[in-house]
């Protein structure tokens, strides 16, 4: 799934995430999996709205043993990666702390909903965020067995 | 208890249909910032926010809640009502403040039990 979530569009913030959620979930990934990447996605998806200068994409791959979701821009790209990882601390503008957004939490959700974690991101090229939440085993598989 | 036994005994406005009548409600999350709720609302829980635009029900829909409570008697616009419409979200309401909800709340799910 690849959607492209455009900057400011605050009016659809979520819809994406939503989508990603739901297809997951119909397509046999259990809840609290579905319900991990569904969070995961929506943090990127509300930073590509609220931060991003042009939007970005939202992309999401399902393999057997994990989601994987990437979060893709082209700027502006951040400028202390630790410091935007530290809880509370935010750079949002009013209009989107008014809406409930800027709680400085969203980068820091992205990682405790995540078994993997990685942040890539340059002044005046972009971030690129990627995220890998693992799926259980199904009942009586051990993936770290067999032949 | 059951989400239209809540809805019921705190006398809320329904704004939206609710798709299952039966659905249980295990718990409560009171909170105005979305990442806060998408980081500690349990699935199944009432969410209690003065909270009214459509990003709202995306967060619902995410985290797994039963219901968001719009207190305060905000009321939520066309576009919040047509999206959690569409992805089966319960929009509820109530004129009373979160701490009196909430209160109200607290004393069904916890201490009459």
């Amino acid at each position: 799934m690849r959607f492209h979530v455009r900057a400011g569009d605050i009016e659809h913030g979520g819809s994406a995430s939503a989508k990603i959620k739901n297809e997951l979930t119909t397509i046999g990934v259990d809840e609290m999996t579905a319900r991990r990447a569904g969070i995961v996605a929506f943090e990127g998806e509300m930073n590509l709205i609220v931060y991003s200068a042009d939007g970005g994409t939202l992309s999401v791959e399902v393999e057997p043993g994990a989601i994987l979701i990437e979060v893709r821009d082209t700027g502006p790209g951040i400028e202390d990666i630790d410091l935007a990882m530290t809880p509370g601390y935010s750079t949002a503008p009013e209009w989107a702390t008014d809406l409930g957004f800027g709680a400085g939490m969203g980068l820091v959700n992205m990682q405790a909903n995540s078994d993997g974690f990685e942040i890539e991101s340059r002044l005046g090229e972009g971030t690129t965020i990627r995220c890998r939440v693992d799926r259980p085993a199904p009942a009586g598989v051990d993936r770290q067995g067999g032949p | 208890m059951k989400l239209t036994e809540i809805i019921d005994r705190l006398s809320l406005d329904v704004f939206t249909p609710v798709p299952d009548p039966e659905a249980d409600v295990g718990g409560g999350y009171v909170g105005d910032l979305l990442s806060n709720v998408l980081a500690s609302a349990m699935p199944g829980s009432l969410w209690i926010t003065i909270q009214h635009h459509a990003n709202v029900v995306a967060v619902a829909q995410v985290t797994g809640l039963s219901a968001v409570l719009i207190v305060d008697g905000k009321r939520p616009d066309d576009a919040m009502r047509e999206q959690a419409r569409t992805s089966g979200v319960v929009l509820l309401g109530s004129t009373e403040s979160a701490f009196e909800v909430a209160g109200r709340l607290y004393g069904l799910l916890v201490t009459e039990r």
